[in-house]
This record gives C-alpha cells, structure tokens and sequence, in this order.
C-alpha cells in the first residue's frame, strides 16, 4: 500500500520544489495531480501510526491517522488543489512553488505523531507563508513578511520552549490531551495562539495577508490559523480560557472589519473572527462543540477560499482594494458576484450552505451546556458575521455606487476554482453526511429543524435590516483603524529613534567636555614646555652656575646636617 | 443608455418591498414551527428578529465610537516605513 510509506505532506512540499525548475504544462499538471495525489494518500491511508521509530533518543511518529488529523489533512490538500487551479496563471515564478511547501508543511504538521515532528513542519510552514508574501517583492509587501516573520518566529520560540519544558518533565514526545498545569504547557498554548491570530497579538493576521498578490492570500487564508485550530483541539480541548479567548477574537473581528476599507483587510479580520467561533467550541469541549470546531473549520476553509478568490478577482482585474475605489461590478463580473455571494452567505451561516450545518453545532453545544452568557455572544456574533463581511463585502465590492469600473471576468481556471468552492459551499450544506461522518466523534446531530432554520433566518436577515438602516454610518473613508502592531511598526521605532537621539545628545556633550579637557590640558603643558615657557627657556650660564652651586649646598647640608 | 435593470430605482423600491414582506414572513413563520428553547429568552416572540437587530446597531455603534479614538489615515504607517 503506497499509503503506508508515502507523506502526502512531503508529497505536495517535493511537488513545490519541483515547480520551481517547471513551465507550462508541466507546471500544471503536477500543480493540480499532487494535492489530489495527497488526498487519495490521506483517505486510503489505514488509522494508527504509519512511520514511527527513534530520532537523537526520542520516540518519533512522523506520519499518523487519526479521524481528527483525517480530517484535517482531508481539507488542506482540496484546498491545495482549489488554490492551485487559481494560481496557475500566477506570473510570480516564486509563489505557487513557496504555496506548496506551505500547503505540504501544514498537511505534516496535522499529521505529526508527536511533538517533535509538529515543531519541524510548524517552522516550515512560517517559512512557506513569508515567502508567499515575500513573493510579490513590493517594499509594502517585503516590510510586511518581515513582521509576520518576526511574529511567527516568536511563536514558534514560545512553542519550541515548551516542547522542550513538556518532554524534560514528562520524557515523552507524544502530542496528546495537556492539562495548563506546568510553565511548559502555558507555553504550548501560547505558541499555538499565537498561530490562531489570538489577542494580543491579532494584528499580525490583517497586517500581512492582504499585503499577497491576488493568489496568495487564499492560500494563507487557509492554513496557518487553521493549523493552529488543530493543534488546539487536539491540545488543549475543554479549556475554559479558550472560551473567552475565542469570544474576544469573534468581537475583535467583527468590529474592526466593520471600520475596514480594503476589501481583502475586511476578510483577514473576519478569519480571526471564524476562528474565533473554533476557539470558543474547543473551550466548550463537548463532544458536539468540538466537533463543530472541526466541522467549522472544514468549511471555513472553503468559504473564505472562495471570497478571497473573489476578492482577488476583482484586484486581478482592476488593480484596485479599497472599497471607496470599488462598486458597481457586478455589471462585468457577474459570476465573481455570484460566487462571492455564495461565499459571503456561506460565512454567514445561511441555511443550505456549509456554515450553517457547522457553526450551529457550537451554538447547540453551548445552549446543552446552558452557558446562557456564551450563547447569547455566539447569536449576537452570527448577525455580526452578517453584518461585517455577509453583505458588508459583496455590498461594496459589487453593487453600492457606480465606479464606472468595467473589468471582465477573470481566466478560465480562477473561474473554475471558484465554481468548485462554490459548489462545495451548496453541496456541503446540503448533504452535510459526508462531513459529519469524516468528524472526530459520531454524531447524529440535524441541523435542520424548523425552529433553528427560523431563528438563524430571522437573526440574519434583522442583521441585513440593520445593515441597509445604518449604512450611512458604514460609509467608507480612507482610515485604517489602530492596532496592536501600533507597539512594534510606530512605538518600538520611536523608541529607538528616541534613545538613538539622547545617545548621540550625550555623546556630544561628552566630545565637547573632552576637547575642552584636551584643550586645557594643552593649554597648561604649552605654558611649562612652550618655546618660551618656563622648562623651554634659554638660561643664561651665571644663572646655571648659580642653580647648581645652591644644589651642591643643599646636597652637603642633607649629608652632614 | 439606460443603466443595469438591477440599478434602477424602480427595482430598488421594488426589493425593499420584497425584503420587508420578507422579515414579516420570516416573525410569521415562528408560529409554524415546534420551539425546543434551551433558555427562557429564546421564547420571547421574535427572539432572532429583535436580538440580531439590536446585536447589529450595538456593534455599529461601538465600532464608530471605538473608531473616535483609533481611526488615522490610510498612509499612516507608509511614512518612516519608506526607507526600512
């Protein structure tokens, strides 16, 4: 069985390298035939172990199954192959190669055994994404792969410390179920929510995306927060802390799309708020929560895909971002309109589309656990999701004012990769089996009764009401809103430039000092050896004979006295 | 030349009509439909149709007055980051 030695991570990781040395027809075809080679890998592949065995004294497993991992590995590679499609007219001979090491790294990083093997694919896929951002080799675009980088590394220092911490106390490298029990374990969680786009450090998620070419911010849309999903449910599942961590996520990015203006900042802040509604159904921790974390994550993969494939669409064609540029394309690109739509109501959790059938599971689970408070947010946060990207998105983007804009539609294969995810946002929202039986715990959970179909219905559609009433407060301007990178793009520099000023302001008082010493100094040597001066003088030989005489005196004076 | 057919105002009065109608059906079809409430508020009559009313203005609201304080221009960040 290929399944039993091949890695459909390392699968997809050697297809990206191969990419780069390909062209043409070539280049396409192992583009598109390695993640669906992935995925077959994935699904064939028997539950348990696969490669295990001992690396410098530790117990490694490298490549396991498990329904969880299953799953996740399962969306990554269509991912990988939805994203591919896009890309494939992508000019940038960097990017698809550097998406594919990314997209390789994450499948490893759910398919890692252990913890030592996650921290190998973890870093590489930080490698990966820089480079897909690094990829557009714009000055904006370089500046911003630095600070990802920067924030990534940091992550990963945090996670690196804990692994190291966990494995000294415990002398096993098994990634299972931790207690925040330990420093080490604390640390863990860190790195993984550093990943997740977690307070405090959010910002690193709307900062750096969006500053990809049109491609490449659906890959990164995918993976990385995602990853970081898995690690948690795997990790840290029950964790009340994750429950309030993920509610602040939800609100954080519902409120700052809100006051967003480019189109694809408004998606990147609406990630963090989908994985927000993960974090929160993992700190639920019911068996109905996590799997409707999983199953959300599944689907959220695909529907935020297709809006960014959308949205790049649209800056494909018009070389433009902000929203008060935009407006009125539908006129040109009505299947970009179409498919976005779907996407927004997907993300929206609209009956009959994928997000409906996931999102209701972590809802249901906090109303089974009669966590009244909690609920309330999720309800509140499901118009909000509505609200800020649902209409807010195609509204701007396509319809609002007239910009006088007329691209045409984009090439045939980001076409198609955006009616395949569209398809799949219908498809999985409606024959949502196939998805509930791929989750890591049976269920025989029906999303779709009366009264839910009604209240989520009436939740969303007031949310609209609301929307097109207090549009002129939406109206966009050309603002950013403060974030916390405010402490390390604006803060951290000034600081610098600060302490670099009062170096040099002391430094120069201190040169001063020291060449008004120097200059006293010599003042004073110049008055004892100057030509003139008292050591330098001519003397006449009276006085020397005097001088030496008085000498002699003093000398037998000394002796016999 | 007369714009898109979905651009003018006569469709647009049109949809507001067909929205509103719409959220009428949607608070009417409550009625239709077995409740499994897990809280006491869910019962109340329209729970969705008021709550993710005023859940949205709430946001809206918190978001302009969040924004009084840390909203700045768009080039912001693009001086002093020119030449690093």
């Amino acid at each position: 069985m290929a399944s039993a030695f091949l890695h459909p991570g390392l699968l997809v990781v050697a297809a990206g390298l191969a990419l780069a040395l390909l062209g043409g027809r070539a280049r396409a075809a192992v583009a598109l035939a390695a993640p669906l080679a992935a995925l077959w890998l994935v699904l064939a592949a028997p539950a348990g172990a696969a490669w295990s065995g001992s690396w410098l004294g530790f117990e490694v497993r490298p490549l396991a199954y498990d329904a969880l991992s299953r799953l996740f590995a399962v969306i990554f590679a269509v991912m990988a192959f939805g994203g591919g499609l896009y890309a494939l007219n992508q000019k940038s001979r960097l990017e698809l190669p550097a998406a594919y090491v990314y997209a390789g790294s994450a499948i490893g990083a759910v398919l890692a055994g252990d913890l030592v093997t996650l921290f190998v694919f973890w870093e590489l896929m930080a490698v990966g994404s820089t480079l897909v951002i690094w990829s557009v080799g714009t000055g904006p675009s370089y500046r911003a792969s630095l600070r990802y980088l920067a924030i990534h590394l940091l992550g990963g220092v945090l996670l690196f410390a804990g692994i190291a911490g966990h494995v000294a106390a415990t002398g096993s490298t098994e990634f299972a179920r931790m207690a925040l029990d330990s420093p080490a374990h604390w640390l863990i969680l860190a790195g993984f929510l550093v990943n997740a786009g977690a307070p405090p450090l959010s910002a690193w998620l709307p900062d750096a995306y969006p500053e990809a070419s049109w491609s490449g911010m659906v890959f990164l849309s995918a993976f990385t927060t995602k990853t970081a999903v898995y690690v948690l449910l795997r990790g840290f599942p029950g964790t009340e802390l994750l429950v309030w961590v993920g509610l602040f996520m939800v609100f954080y990015g519902i409120v700052y799309a809100l006051l967003e203006n480019d189109m694809r900042r408004i998606l990147a802040y609406s990630i963090v708020n989908q994985v927000g509604f993960m974090v929160t159904g993992i700190g639920i921790g019911t068996e109905m929560a996590l799997n409707g974390a999983a199953a959300h994550a599944f689907t959220h993969i695909i529907y935020k895909a297709l809006l960014l494939m959308s949205a790049g669409s649209v800056l494909y064609a018009t070389h433009k971002r902000k929203c008060t540029d935009l407006g009125g394309l539908f006129r040109t690109m009505p299947l970009t309109t179409v498919c976005g739509t779907i996407g927004a109501l997907a993300i929206s959790s609209f009956p009959l589309t994928s997000g409906f059938v996931s999102k209701s599971m972590i809802s249901q689970a906090a109303g089974d656990e009669h966590l009244l408070w909690v609920w309330l947010a999720l309800a509140a946060a499901t118009a909000g999701v509505f609200l800020h990207a649902g209409i807010k998105f195609p509204w701007f983007v396509f319809f609002q004012k007239d910009s006088g804009l007329r691209p045409p539609e984009p090439p045939l294969n980001m076409r198609l990769a955006m009616l395949l995810f569209a398809a799949l946002c219908i498809g999985l929202g409606i024959f949502y089996q196939p998805l509930y039986a791929l989750l890591p715990f049976g269920t025989s959970y029906v999303p779709y009764t009366g009264a839910h179909v009604v209240v989520q219905l009436e939740l969303l559609l007031f949310s609209g009401l609301a929307f097109f009433v207090m549009l002129p407060m939406l109206r966009r301007t050309l603002t950013i809103t403060l974030d916390v990178d405010w402490f390390y793009r604006r803060l951290a520099p000034a600081l610098l430039a600060a302490c670099d000023w009062a170096f040099r302001a002391v430094g120069a008082s201190l040169g001063a000092a020291r060449d008004d010493g120097m200059r006293r100094i010599n003042a004073a040597v110049h008055a004892l050896h100057g030509p003139q001066a008292l050591f330098a003088r001519t003397w006449t030989t009276g006085g020397m004979a005097l001088w030496a005489a008085l000498l002699l005196a003093g000398y037998l004076l000394v002796v016999y006295v | 030349m007369r714009d898109h057919w979905l651009a003018r105002p006569e469709t647009i009065r049109l949809l507001w009509r067909v929205f509103i109608a719409v959220l009428v059906l949607t608070v009417a079809a409550e009625f239709l439909v077995a409740h499994h409430p897990h809280f006491r508020i869910e019962s109340v009559a329209g729970f969705g149709a008021w709550y993710g009313f005023l859940a949205c203005a709430g946001m809206i609201l918190f978001a302009k007055g969040l924004a009084l304080f840390l909203k700045r221009p768009d080039t912001y960040y693009e001086k002093g980051e020119r030449d690093g």
